[in-house]
């Protein structure tokens, strides 16, 4: 057990290594949200108010836009790298010759739980400062409010790490892009990262609140806007219990998903 | 026990093709054992169910002892594989990729040594993606190697290797063989088979057609011998059982140095492509899946 800890940690600094050095990856999943968060704020600055009936609370535009920039970098960096890594890993034959070895498939999977861990803390760090340093975003400060924001943050983490590995199943690593970016553009979409959840229509937001984006993003707003506004939400509230039951069964149903249809082969080859 | 390799009645269909029909097969321990045959033959399926990597209809099979569909870790501690092609680590340097796959085995040779036996001290630490074929591959039998295997399989391990490249690949395998590695090689070519194995084993169609040392294979060594020679500026070919007497006679009725003196036994090829002919026409439409 504890030798397949020590291998998980290893597996994590050899994935660490290899995200680093894979441009796109860094690009696309790492710093995307940032990029967006920085453009979305230099381009509306303090322009944009709130719900026309909350004109008390004003906020600039990096405070409107820092839940979503964290909740889609929470499901970049932990599903769509996931998706990704895993779909190639299979059909390029890492997964085989990992498999041919004495290593412990728990550790395959530890090192993988590590490099999301490491890069979302990361991206999230990184988001925070600059809404905080560049864009005077001010930051909760109640113990209650952290507290939410890391019960959503690592269940959407863990619950889009398992996700992301049941997913790839059925993926290729030829098709893996289109078959993981689309959804995950529409998804982020629909469940307020880019747009206002209350202007979306009410039968797209039933749709997204199927989905564990939704509730990554709502739990985040809990956390980084005025209490006030919580009557724009669907519910007229923050809905922190259920979101934190929604994101738990999302994560249990992946974690099932994932341990029923892993493979190690391409399809076809046993 | 001697045998490292012991297969009995071995069979694997995939659909309506019979991939391998019923082969039995020993290796002994410390040998190097090459597997040949026609793309589809069924090499490659056997060798992926002595792994553990595929699952077998029929037969019993045992590697070091163990069936290999019920193998645990410690089973794949003994074993080195390497694969046809192994991708996913262009990121890294070959120093980096053999120190964490050594980390996984509990008494791997150390990663300096084993990048110096495959010769690649000077690529150690570059990009694996800037690897030529020939030391990519030569990384992959580092990988296979680095956990001290005692059997080592190697599928098709010099597929588009240049000559020179190959030869050194093959100084490579001797000295494992030298080390006492048991060795079970599947390949296309004849000359790496002759070089490299203590025996062969022709296989197509699933079944095994003649299994010997290479120059006994198929009887090679007692058939005819061809002699040939150059007299009065034309070329002459006897074909007989005793070459020897042949090229006595001859020397004394030409007194001395004969000219252009050869003498021929069937090549490997000529011996193998006579085995696996009766199995080509038959095995072309089937032949894609297995390979």
């Amino acid at each position: 057990m504890t030798s397949s800890v020590a291998l998980g940690w290893d597996r994590t600094v050899l994935e660490l290594k290899m995200y680093s050095r894979e441009k796109e990856a860094v690009f696309f999943s790492f710093l995307f949200p940032i990029l967006m968060l920085t453009l979305f704020s230099v381009i509306f600055g303090s322009s944009i108010k709130g719900d026309p009936s909350n004109q008390a609370v004003h906020v600039n535009a990096a405070r409107l836009f820092l839940p979503g920039m964290i909740s889609a970098g929470v499901l970049l960096t932990s599903f769509q790298t996931m998706a990704m890594s895993v779909a190639t890993e299979r059909d390029d034959g890492t997964l085989k010759r990992l498999r041919s070895t004495p290593m412990p498939p728990v550790a395959y999977f530890l090192g993988k739980v590590g490099l999301v861990v490491l890069t979302s803390l990361a991206q999230t760090v990184v988001l925070l400062l600059v809404a905080r340093v560049a864009f005077g975003v001010e930051l909760p400060t109640a113990g209650s409010a952290w507290l939410t924001f890391l019960a959503v943050f690592f269940l959407g983490v863990f619950g889009g790490v398992v996700l992301g590995i049941a997913y790839s199943s059925i993926a290729s690593a030829r098709s893996v892009t289109a078959v993981v970016v689309g959804p995950m553009l529409v998804l982020q979409f629909i469940s307020g990262v880019y747009f206002q959840f209350s202007q979306i229509p009410s039968w797209l937001q039933q749709v997204a609140s199927v989905f564990p984006l939704k509730w990554i993003a709502q739990g985040m707003r809990s956390v980084f806007y005025p209490d006030s506004w919580r009557s724009m939400e669907m519910a007229g509230q923050w809905e922190i219990g259920c979101t934190a039951l929604v994101l738990a069964a999302w994560a249990v149903l992946g974690l099932v998903l994932c341990l029923r249809t892993f493979r190690w082969f391409k399809r076809g080859t046993t | 026990m001697d045998d490292a390799i012991t297969i009995r009645g071995l069979r694997k269909r995939y659909g309506d093709k019979q991939a391998v029909d019923g082969l039995d097969l020993d290796i002994q321990v410390g040998e190097v054992f090459a597997f040949l045959g026609p793309n589809g033959a069924g090499k490659t399926t056997t060798v992926e169910i002595l792994e553990g990597f595929r699952t077998r209809d029929d037969g019993d099979v045992r590697v070091l002892g163990t069936d290999p569909g019920k193998a645990n870790l410690a089973w794949r501690e003994r074993i080195g594989i390497v694969l046809q092609t192994s991708g996913g680590l262009d990121l890294l340097t070959p120093r980096e990729a053999l120190a964490s796959t050594a980390k996984v085995f509990a008494h791997p040779l150390p990663v300096d040594q084993v990048i110096a036996d495959v010769g690649l001290q000077e690529k150690a630490d570059n990009r694996i993606s800037g690897l030529s074929g020939g030391q990519r591959r030569r990384l992959d039998v580092a990988l296979g190697i680095i956990g001290r295997p005692e059997v080592l399989f190697l599928d098709e391990p010099t597929t588009g290797f240049d000559p020179e490249a190959r030869r050194e690949f093959w100084g490579l395998i001797e000295q494992l063989k030298g080390q006492g590695t048991t060795i079970l090689l599947t390949t296309h070519y004849l000359d790496e088979a002759e070089h490299l194995a203590d025996r062969v084993g022709v296989i197509a169609a699933g079944k095994l057609l003649a299994l010997d040392t290479p120059a006994n294979l198929g009887g090679r060594d007692t058939q005819e011998a061809t002699v040939t020679w150059e007299e009065a500026g034309t070329r002459h070919t006897v074909r007989t059982n005793e070459p020897t007497a042949e090229v006595g006679r001859l020397s004394q009725r030409l007194a001395g140095e004969v000219p252009g003196l050869l003498v021929t036994r069937p090549s490997l090829e000529d011996t193998y492509l006579a085995l696996i002919a009766p199995h080509l026409a038959a095995d072309e439409t089937a032949g894609e899946r297995a390979a």
